[in-house]
């Protein structure tokens, strides 16, 4: 029995089930991120919420035996480290890039100074949908073990999407992400709604780091994410700001992710370290084309044109 | 205007006073949070203190871990200037230490000096066009030039893993990949009889030449017009581009430098080791120093200072290892939240400022 | 300190008195009539608490606690930098050291060698390392184990408990240290069972938990029922398979607390010995400066420098005495693993026919290729 009649189908069913798991912190951080921009705020500090909401989620799952109860505790985390980010930005004279920098740094520290606790022991994870029962090919099988986290992401996607468009609410946040100072005149806070936009949207990205250690890879490490609290930033441009398009995109970096082993599989080894690099390659380049000099893109909140 | 006063203008002093004061606070939070942990409190401190100033020995520690920062921290503080922020010193400072790896190999039969000038040139263009490439991405491509540098530290990383494991590895670095080493001779050597590689030497004298640049000629003075208002700079008729790429460049050229140091002073060759995270360490001095290079040197060494006594933290106090980037942490918010407070106390109002 | 206890807030004036006079006082009032204990600094590259190669480390140096004259302190996270250099200095000159175990890799050359150049009364341990003699200074030892033999029984049991005959292995980087656990697990699992084939992925670096888990699952979904690695610590990969529901192996540390049903054994270090041991010496004076400590510390399974982990529930008492049976064999010098011929999965003969390399013949040290029925590539461009 070899490996060599590896098909690709079991290739594709491998893609296909880590297009789904690896998409969900993707999701849950570029929807975050979608939101907060919508209202004019970029933050750039999501890797370090996510890191830090990511230890909360399996720090209290451990200690409580709840996984429900570790990603709802990563969700506030996440939500107050947010309200930390948008007062510090409303301060006159602070910059937000700056500001998103240090709360990776300060979130990163957090995260890792708490989880010296928690790299051995086990904790219960969150239980999963079984929708492959079905399926002969174990490959399949496991590609169809989905995570409920995922269909909560779809469903808040969607949400976000009528909320934005419909709802007065949404208006209003659009309003000040698009013309601060006209919405200011209408009698709008622009503070205040920036302050709940960037709150909430780190509530989301909580929820995204409780995926991490609560779901895939299901553990604590320092190195839990490379970098995949900016690149769902980088994601959210590539999206162009719409929550939809943004499930979508999701969807596509995680399979991305799941490249180098896949290509492992179909005999292309040894350039590990650049199929490594494939997926800032591939942020790098979906930038590069999404963006443009004149910085006025379709979609872009008027209030974000400026800060590069 | 310039004033030729001896006394320090209340503006001066206010620049010094609240970064001071956020300090001082973080250092009171942070010894809070130790306390809770169960450390004591001013056990903390001294334990700082004993590791990093209490004697020759421990200065020599300071020193030591100041020098990278000092560089890297240009890297992000010039560019920052011009209007630019990224923070891509780790990719810029993998970039440099690799060229100057390869620079140093090709050189080994000419004297010391010709090979480690070519090894700083290499290390400073390599590090420059990476900075200047992202500046560039966000001048003329709209691209966040914090998202791409960020990107392009894991690219860069990547590139030098992939060319230190194969085309450039010494076969005889069986567990361990690296490239050949470089021989004793054309490394950098001590300062004096310490422990202190020459790499302070660059870092200081790079803070002095920026500084000079940005303080005293007409570049520098175009720079920050560029940083402050880009229409402005625009209207008036500077060329942006060229200033902005100019000054990512040099802040790129810093890193390298720094890379460079990495390789021909401590490791004397290259491999993974020389991602050792000094590049992320120096984003953080460029902003408490509020990028601004003398007070780069001054950071670098506080800093330094603090992260020479991360070991002894662990080993005296039992506290974790990420103690240290905690603290780094607090001192990194309370510094930019105190940016706030600049212009809004009577104390420091100067009567001489122009309305 | 009790680490749960560091959750509840201790009294503010006891830990206050107690603490800060211990971080005043570097070293702990003597005794009169007591020797000062003997200091043993110990410096690992990543946390000790990884369930892989630091913890196996961090737990041979908790051994340590049963000897009253030793004191043995601990740094973690040390980067391969200026960093190391410093805090070994520290630990000599602040708190003492007169022994350093660098247990890292990295931190042999030039780190270590400049230290010890400084301090020539003090010995310095690395693991793994080579020395360049009559180059390096004298005060300076190597110590490692070769487990290939625990590879091999591993290897062995997976042969016998794998139904669908594939094994996965991830790996981190190709080098030879990781080549010869490749190559003795599959040697153990082909003796039980000829057919079986294996797939080797590397991730390209030591701790990389995300790639290791996209790793492991996807070597679950080509068919691999038996999953082991060699990463800094290969927990994920054995969380992986306890949650795919295949079986797994362990390395460097015993890993079945993550995978309590499906996990089957592992091969583990026990530095244990190795620190003790050297203690002792010391203690007696002994050093190897002066030739009285042995340069090169080496052990086997034999000598105990490594150890099979306790069996998992799944292994049935068959399978656990053909193990016990083998391992016997391999303790008495019946039986050995690398016996010719071998041919690597590129057709070329790596161990000719008739010949017998034993697993401390220094020609395995430049190991370069993988066993054939393997599939995967050593490939540096």
């Amino acid at each position: 029995m070899h490996f060599n009649s590896v098909n690709l189908w079991v290739v594709a069913a491998a893609l296909l089930g880590a297009a789904i798991r690896g998409s969900i912190p993707y999701m849950f951080v570029s929807l975050g991120e979608c939101l907060t921009e919508k209202s004019g705020r970029i933050n750039l500090g999501m890797e370090g919420i996510l890191l830090m909401s990511a230890m909360t989620a399996f720090a209290v799952s451990q200690r409580t035996g709840s996984p429900w109860l570790g990603a709802l505790t990563a969700a506030i985390v996440g939500g107050i480290l947010g309200l930390l980010h948008g007062s510090l930005t409303e301060l006159p004279g602070v910059n937000d890039i700056a500001a998103g920098v240090a709360m990776v740094v300060f979130g990163s520290g957090l995260a890792f100074f708490f989880g010296k606790q928690f790299v051995a022991p086990m904790a219960p994870q969150l239980p999963v949908l079984e929708f492959g029962k079905w399926a002969s090919n174990p490959a399949l099988r496991a590609a169809l073990r989905i995570s409920p986290l995922f269909f909560l992401g779809i469903v808040t996607a969607f949400v976000l999407h009528y909320a934005l468009k419909y709802t007065r609410w949404g208006l209003h946040v659009r309003a000040v992400g698009d013309a601060p100072e006209a919405a200011r005149s209408m009698g709008i806070s622009a503070r205040q709604h920036r302050l709940i936009a960037t709150t909430i949207g780190a509530t989301l990205a909580g929820i995204g780091g409780a995926h991490l250690t609560l779901y895939f890879p299901g553990i604590w490490s320092e190195g839990i994410s490379g970098g995949q609290g900016l690149m769902a930033v980088a994601l959210v441009i590539f999206a162009r700001w719409s929550p939809l398009r943004c499930l979508a995109v999701s969807l596509f970096f995680g399979g991305a992710q799941a490249l180098d082993p896949s290509l492992q599989a179909l005999g292309f080894g040894g350039f590990y370290h650049l199929l490594n690099a494939s997926p800032y390659v591939l942020t790098l380049i979906l930038m590069i084309v999404s963006c443009s000099r004149s910085r006025k893109l379709i979609g872009m909140p008027g209030a974000l044109a400026g800060r590069g | 205007m310039k004033r030729h006063s001896m006394i320090p203008s209340p503006r001066s002093i206010e620049s010094v006073a609240i970064p001071a004061i956020a300090f001082l606070l973080a250092m009171a939070l942070f010894g809070g949070f130790c306390v809770f942990w169960g450390a004591p409190f001013w056990g903390v401190f001294s334990s700082i203190y004993r590791a990093g100033f209490g004697s020759w020995y421990s200065w020599q520690n300071s020193l030591l871990r100041a020098a990278p920062l000092m560089l890297c921290g240009l890297c992000t503080a010039l560019p920052a200037r011009a209007g630019i922020i990224t923070v891509g010193n780790e990719g810029a400072f993998v970039m440099g230490g690799l060229a100057a790896a390869a620079a140093g190999l090709a050189t080994q039969s000419a004297p010391a000096w010709v090979s480690l000038s070519s090894m700083a040139v290499a290390g400073i263009i390599a590090g420059g066009l990476w900075i200047a490439l992202a500046a560039g991405l966000q001048h003329y491509r709209g691209v966040n030039a914090v998202i791409s540098s960020l990107l392009m530290n894991y690219i860069a990383i990547a590139f030098m893993l992939q060319l230190v494991e194969g085309p450039m590895r010494d076969p005889g670095s069986l567990n361990f990949p690296a490239t050949y080493p470089i021989s004793p001779s054309h490394q950098l050597g001590r300062l004096f009889n310490s422990r202190v590689h020459m790499g302070l030497v660059f870092g200081v004298v790079a803070s002095l030449l920026v500084w000079f640049l940005l303080e005293r000629t007409v570049w520098g003075m175009k720079v920050k017009v560029v940083g402050g208002n880009s229409r402005t700079a625009s209207l008036v008729g500077l060329p942006l581009g060229a200033i902005i790429l100019t000054a990512s460049f040099i802040g790129g050229g810093c890193a390298g430098l720094a890379g460079m140091v990495e390789v021909a002073a401590v490791h004397g060759r290259a491999s993974h080791a020389i991602a050792a995270g000094y590049g992320y360490a120096g984003i953080l001095v460029a902003f408490l120093s509020r990028q601004s290079p003398l007070r780069i040197v001054i950071v670098s060494l506080i800093l330094g200072a603090v992260i020479a006594s991360g070991g002894s933290l662990q080993r005296d106090l039992d506290l974790p290892d990420a103690s240290i980037a905690v603290f780094e942490g607090i001192v990194f918010l309370l510094i930019l939240a105190s940016e706030t407070l600049y212009g809004r106390f009577e104390f420091f109002r100067d009567t001489r400022d122009a309305f | 300190m009790n680490k749960s206890s560091q959750f509840t807030r201790r009294g503010f004036i006891t830990s206050l008195t107690m603490a800060g006079t211990a971080a005043a006082f570097a070293k702990p009032p003597l005794l009169k009539g007591v020797e000062p204990p003997l200091v043993m600094g110990f410096l690992y590259g990543g946390p000790k608490n990884d369930l892989g190669y630091n913890q196996s480390h961090a737990d041979g140096k908790q051994r340590l606690t049963s000897l009253p004259f030793v004191k043995a302190i601990d740094e973690s996270n040390i980067t391969e930098t200026v960093a190391v250099e410093e805090s070994m200095r520290d630990m000599i000159h602040q708190d003492g050291a007169r022994v350093i175990f660098a247990t890292s890799y990295g931190y042999l050359d030039p780190f270590v060698l400049r230290v010890a150049r400084e301090s020539p009364d003090v010995q310095f341990f690395h693991c793994g390392g080579s020395y360049r003699e009559g180059i390096d200074p004298p005060n300076i030892g190597i110590y490692f184990g070769f487990i290939d033999e625990v590879e091999y029984l591993a290897g062995l049991t997976a042969g016998l408990m794998t139904r669908t005959g594939r094994l996965g292995f991830v790996a981190a980087k190709p080098i030879p240290q990781v080549l010869r656990n490749i190559n003795s697990f599959m040697l153990g699992a082909r003796s039980v069972n000829p057919s079986v084939s294996m797939k080797v992925l590397f991730t390209g670096d030591w701790v990389l938990p995300l790639r290791e888990a996209e790793a492991a699952s996807s070597l679950a979904d080509q068919g691999a029922d038996v999953l082991t690695g060699h990463t800094g610590s290969p927990r994920v990969i054995v969380q992986v398979a306890e949650r795919r529901g295949i079986w797994a192996t362990g390395y460097q540390f015993d890993q079945s607390v993550v995978a309590p049903h499906r996990f089957l054994t592992g091969a583990e270090w026990s530095w244990g010995v190795v620190y003790k041991r050297y203690a002792q010496m010391i203690h007696e004076g002994k050093s190897v400066t002066n030739g009285t400590i042995p340069r090169r510390m080496t052990g086997t399974l034999k000598d105990q420098f490594c150890r099979l982990s306790p069996f998992g529930p799944a292994v049935t008492p068959a399978i656990r005495n053909k193990v016990a049976q083998v391992q016997e064999q391999l303790l008495n010098g019946s039986q050995t693993i690398y016996q010719g011929q071998l041919r690597d999965n590129r057709g070329r003969i790596v161990v000719p026919a008739g010949k017998t390399l034993s697993i401390e013949d220094p020609s395995l040290d430049g190991m370069n290729w993988l066993l054939e029925g393997i599939e995967g590539e050593v490939k540096y461009l």
